[in-house]
């Protein structure tokens, strides 16, 4: 075999491997998916997703879950966007470079990675008992929330990040402080980086169980919450329930695998809002 | 160098620079007459494009610096802890290496620095686009395309906008960090014109690595080498009649 022969064969086997890789992590997403659409497709209907669940929970719908995660994410969103961006801007363009800040970094890093039931436990210390918002929407919100700025910190600064030196230099140069700086020529083109990092964060946290089953989720309510110091339904919380804490679990089933099919469809439904957002700011400012 | 030359605009007075421990500039005494092209050129690394940038204080974005000596700017010190480094920028324009439009409208590039300066009335940011950019040659070119965002421009005419831009404000010195460094043989022409003629109005300091550049456009030349100030007189005797070896190893092409 020709050197060159070998180097062909070895670039063939390479691109191969990697091909092969992206088709399996592909089929394993596809399967999950038709999994989960074939087994709870079935129960979708309009009653499902407007109605409340009935009778021990083994007939109706999943409204009121549905309205708690949407309030318990609009909580989620107040807190850790704008708190989010502002830390980020702040690292990014105001903050010396030091040791100081590196450990900080460092520290918001570490914090992304700390399992989501610990945040739990803080919320129910924090927001439950010692600020006594109770076990309430507030309390869970404010604690996904929590959870979710690690994520929103760095997705920002990753994009303040990508906005090049020259665009700063560049509006310094003509006289202008650094907050119209900032304000004018750095903001407009990182804010769509930010938020679509911001809002695969809320995604993220949509989907949690373990932060809010101790500070506001409940089991079951026949009632939709009337104010931010109400308990609430939550997705998430409802399909642990019916996959594992339900008297009828077998029965249940198929309401479990719709549950996960809406809770799915939120989810993607908030990355593709992302993603289109995005698109759309870039194409103004492209 | 001529003591009955015209006034001085822009002053160095035995300035060190230093980036944490190590030193840029070393002792670095100029002096830049208004209405004059004074050109800084030297081997890569001689601090040339730090001493252009301590001018306007460009060199504050950079952690961990620190000035020694004297700037002086009309006989007033740059440094000194009453003066606004926001103003002082605005009366100390800068052009950089690399043309950097903003992804703006060509329109809104030029009328940035008028409106972060307060300018809203319409008519009169038309008026200053129109100036800033026909004063940067460039007007011909883009005036039925304000609209257009100015990535769409060529590097030449991103070149001239950014100059356009600086000009708006209405600088009293412009620095030209190595304008021409990432632009084609005809665009530096252009850009090389547009300084002659602008120092019918300005004070211009240019940094340049091309020696010819510097013979054509400026009226005095520094001479830069490590750091330190080799030579610095009127650009023809530089050139022709160079009083260091160094320099005359340098403009003859023996090293740098």
């Amino acid at each position: 075999m020709t050197p060159a022969t070998r180097k062909k064969i070895v670039q063939f086997a390479g691109f191969l491997s990697l091909r092969l890789a992206m088709a399996l992590v592909l089929a394993v997403l596809v399967l999950f998916l038709t999994d989960i659409v074939k087994k709870g497709g079935g129960v979708i209907s309009w009653e499902f997703l407007t109605a409340a669940p009935r009778r021990g929970m083994t007939e109706g719908g999943i409204f009121p879950a549905i309205v708690g995660t949407f309030a318990v994410t609009v909580i989620t969103a107040v807190l850790a966007i704008p708190l989010g961006m502002a830390a980020a801007i702040y690292l990014n363009e105001y903050a010396r470079q030091n040791a100081l800040t590196r450990l900080i970094r460092l520290s918001i890093r570490n914090l992304s990675g700390v399992p989501s039931i610990v945040y739990g436990l803080f919320g129910v210390i924090l927001f439950v008992n010692t600020l006594k918002f109770g076990t309430s929407i507030l309390s869970a919100g404010l604690t996904l929330g929590l959870m979710t700025l690690p994520w929103t910190i760095t997705a920002s600064e990753e994009a303040l990040k990508a906005i090049p030196n020259s665009y700063r230099e560049g509006a310094l140069a003509l006289g202008a402080t650094k907050w119209q700086m900032i304000r004018t020529n750095v903001l407009p083109y990182a804010v769509p980086g930010m938020l679509t990092g911001t809002v695969l964060g809320l995604a993220r946290a949509a989907g949690e169980t373990a932060p809010i089953m101790f500070t506001g989720a409940a089991f079951f309510l026949p009632y939709l919450p009337k104010s931010l110091s109400d308990q609430f339904m939550a997705l998430p919380y409802h399909l642990y329930i019916m996959s594992t804490q339900h008297h009828a679990i077998l029965q249940v089933r198929p309401l479990a695998y719709g549950t996960a099919l809406v809770l799915i469809a939120l989810v993607l439904g908030l990355n593709m809002a992302a993603v289109i957002f995005r698109y759309r700011l870039r194409r103004k400012y492209r | 160098m001529s003591s009955e030359g015209p006034q001085v605009k822009l002053q160095a007075r035995n300035l060190d620079f230093y980036y944490g421990q190590a030193k840029a500039l070393k002792n670095v005494t100029i002096d830049c007459h208004a209405n004059k092209v004074t050109a800084l050129i030297g081997p890569s690394g001689c601090g040339k494009s730090t001493f252009i940038r301590t001018f306007n204080r460009m060199n504050d974005l950079i952690p961990g610096t620190r000035v020694e000596g004297r700037i002086l700017l009309d006989g007033e010190d740059i440094n000194a802890p009453d003066v606004d480094v926001v103003e002082l920028r605005r009366r100390v324009g800068m052009v950089f290496q690399k043309p950097n439009p903003f992804p703006k409208s060509i329109f809104d590039n030029i009328a940035y620095g008028l409106r972060i300066n307060g300018v809203k009335d319409k008519r009169r940011l038309e008026e200053i686009v129109e100036r800033s950019l026909q004063g940067a040659a460039l007007w011909d070119e883009v005036k039925d395309r304000l609209d257009e965002n100015a990535f769409a421009l060529s590097g030449g005419q991103q070149q001239r906008l950014c100059i356009a831009r600086s000009l708006a404000v209405e600088p009293e010195v412009i620095l030209f960090d190595e304008p021409c460094s990432a632009i084609d043989p005809i665009a530096t022409a252009k850009v090389e014109d547009l300084i002659e003629k602008l120092k019918t109005s300005y004070t211009v300091v240019i940094v340049t690595h091309n020696m010819q550049q510097a013979a054509r456009v400026s009226d005095y030349t520094a001479f830069m080498m490590l750091g330190e100030l080799v030579e610095f007189d009127v650009t023809e005797k530089v050139f022709t009649n160079p009083a260091n070896k160094l320099t005359e190893d340098y403009i003859t092409g023996r090293f740098g």
